[in-house]
């Protein structure tokens, strides 16, 4: 049920992210904030990263997205280096951070607009309104990011996320800010997005739930300094369904993350 | 009424054939905060000049120092008449409006470059920004000579004390607003791949808006005092020459009517400011209406 596989098993489908022993030390005040780090993200993969609060996640995301140097290792994104911010990659962070002068559609639009130029986001809109029938904000397009609520604001990000149809998804704690049910909501939506897609998704999540529901990979991190302690595979049939969070499955493998977790801020 | 029920018949019954009782309750709000803003404006506006009146008709004190209401009125009155009628005040108004505009117009174009400056670069931040800070805490009014003595008695000298005592807060506005961008927005715009143009056109500058006009007010405040500091101390043919006048002839009705219509001048420079903000920053109106309500 509960298999801790190596971070590098044989892969069946290509190797879309590969990260060879990163390590990240911040100049500023010596905090060696990952250390030896080495995973493998395979073609329509669902990843989740947990461990305890500062114990470096949005480090290593950062990292992988090209925002910040790792000190030490190498990160590659389908087959080439990463040196920096690319194309392929669709990030989404705890906040919206929608832009209040620029109404859903133009928020959506932006990143085009941004490599593109204008004529290229006008011509985008028609994607920017199927999305927003996707995540269910239809009719929303000429409504300004204060006039949202939290949970519209963050469906409304993650079509700005997917209008450059990104390969790979990095994703920090996108929903942690929601309430229960919408989280829940959410995350069903993310999961079906990915699958349409095709896309790889990397997570990070402060709840073992939403990463047990959501994942097919998750790796546990332990801190100070951050490493990959274990990655725990979740073999639970997809779609996943909100009911799976009550079976006797589910809950064994929330015991067994929980478990490890507690061990680690036992060190 | 109806005895057998089960509960939830009973409650659909009870709204729909008992009249509900009112619940509708309003929150105590103190007599005077009831009272309209425009009634209890007036209201303050009446017991002062009702105060002066009885202060100047008591002769409690000398109508040099302070004239009556009464008198005053009239001078505003005539001051009036006279702009209106094109008299020889209007062309010292209008002096003092050229400088003004002048003067606000500079103090943008140089602080609004200058925060730029200071805000996006390193380099601004580090090797012009502390010069700026010390110059701002110097009185600057005490340049009004040098400015006299640099530009002569004309115009230009006001326009350059008017745009030197302006600048300082625009630029201050400007680059606090540019460091107002938060993290994940920065982040956003790296994923997106913007360069540092875009950066600074599509998020960081609408995100300096808000701050940006507020050193515009504080400008345009700055700006008047600037205007009439050097037309005090450099003399010329504007609106403070015509106080400083009046003043030396102990005309203080002529003084007080001058100030009300400088004031009018100031007031409408910051309501064009406020209109502009209005206009730009719509998305902020939001939180003015709530603050109306
Ligand atoms: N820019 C930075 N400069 C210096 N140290 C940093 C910086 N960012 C993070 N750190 C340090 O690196 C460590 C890991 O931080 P990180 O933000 O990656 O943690 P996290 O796992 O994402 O935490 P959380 O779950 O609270 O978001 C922390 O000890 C933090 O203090
Ligand atoms: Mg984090």
């Amino acid at each position: 049920m509960i298999s801790e596989a190596p971070a590098t098993q044989s892969a069946s489908t290509a190797d879309v992210y590969s990260l060879t022993q990163v390590g990240k030390t911040y100049a500023r005040n010596q905090v060696v904030a990952l250390q030896d780090v080495s995973l493998t993200l395979k073609q329509g993969s669902f990843s989740s990263v947990i461990g305890s609060s500062g114990c470096g996640k949005s480090t290593l995301l950062k990292i992988m997205a090209g925002l910040i140097p790792p000190s030490t290792g190498r990160v590659e994104l389908q087959g080439e280096p990463v040196t920096g911010p690319r194309r392929d990659i669709g990030m989404m962070f705890q906040q919206a951070t929608l832009f209040p002068w620029r109404n859903t559609l133009e928020n959506i639009v932006l990143p085009i607009e941004i490599r593109d130029g204008r004529d290229a986001a006008k011509k985008a809109q028609e994607r920017a309104h199927k999305l927003l029938d996707v995540v269910g904000l239809t009719g929303f397009d000429n409504v300004y990011p204060n006039e949202l609520s939290g949970g519209m604001a963050q469906r409304a990000s993650i079509c700005r996320m997917l209008i450059t149809e990104p390969a790979v998804l990095l994703l920090d704690e996108p929903f942690s800010a929601l309430d229960e049910l919408s989280r829940d909501m959410m995350n069903m939506e993310l999961q079906r997005i990915c699958t349409e897609q095709q896309a790889t998704a990397f997570l990070v999540t402060h709840s073992i739930s939403e990463a047990v529901i959501l994942s097919d990979d998750i790796y546990v991190m332990k801190p100070r300094p951050g490493r990959l302690a274990e990655v725990v595979s979740v073999d639970l049939p997809r779609p996943r369904t909100l009911d799976m969070i009550t079976t006797p499955k589910f809950g064994s493998i929330v015991d067994y993350i929980r478990g490890m977790l507690d061990k680690g801020e036992a060190l | 009424m109806s005895e057998t029920k089960t509960p939830a018949t009973a409650t659909g019954e009870i709204a729909a054939d008992e009249t509900l009782e009112e619940t509708i309750w309003k929150e105590k709000v103190s007599l005077l905060d009831r009272i309209p803003r425009a009634i209890s404006m007036a209201f303050v506006f009446a017991v002062f000049i009702g105060l002066w009146h009885i202060a100047t008709s008591l002769g409690l004190v000398s109508p040099i120092i302070l004239p009556t209401p009464a008198e005053t009125l009239k001078d505003i009155i005539f001051v009036g008449k006279n702009l209106f009628s094109g008299g020889y005040m209007l062309p010292a108004l209008w002096i003092t409006i050229l400088e003004v505009i002048y003067g606000f117009i500079l103090a943008v174009a140089i602080g609004f470059s200058l925060g730029v400056l200071v805000g996006e670069t390193v380099f601004g931040e580090r090797a012009i920004m502390p010069y700026l800070v010390a110059i701002d805490t110097m009185p600057k009014v005490a340049f009004a000579p040098l400015f006299v003595a640099w530009l002569g008695f004309g115009i230009e000298s006001k326009v350059a004390l008017a745009a030197f005592i302006a600048t300082f807060p625009i630029v201050v506005g400007t680059a606090a607003g540019l460091h107002s961008a938060d993290e994940n927005a920065r982040m956003l715009f790296k994923t997106m791949g913007a360069t540092r143009m875009q950066t600074l056109l599509k998020m960081k500058l609408p995100m300096a808006l808000p701050q940006i006009f507020t050193g515009l007010k504080i400008g345009a405040v700055g700006v008047m005092a600037g205007a009439i500091t050097g037309e005090f101390l450099g003399g010329g043919k504007g609106f403070g020459e015509l106080i400083r006048v009046a003043a030396s002839q102990l005309n203080t009705p002529r003084v007080f009517s001058l100030i009300l219509y400088l004031s009018l001048l100031g007031l409408a420079l910051y309501a064009l400011v406020t209109w502009a903000q209005r206009r730009v920053v719509f998305w902020q109106k939001s939180t003015a209406a709530m603050n109306n309500d």
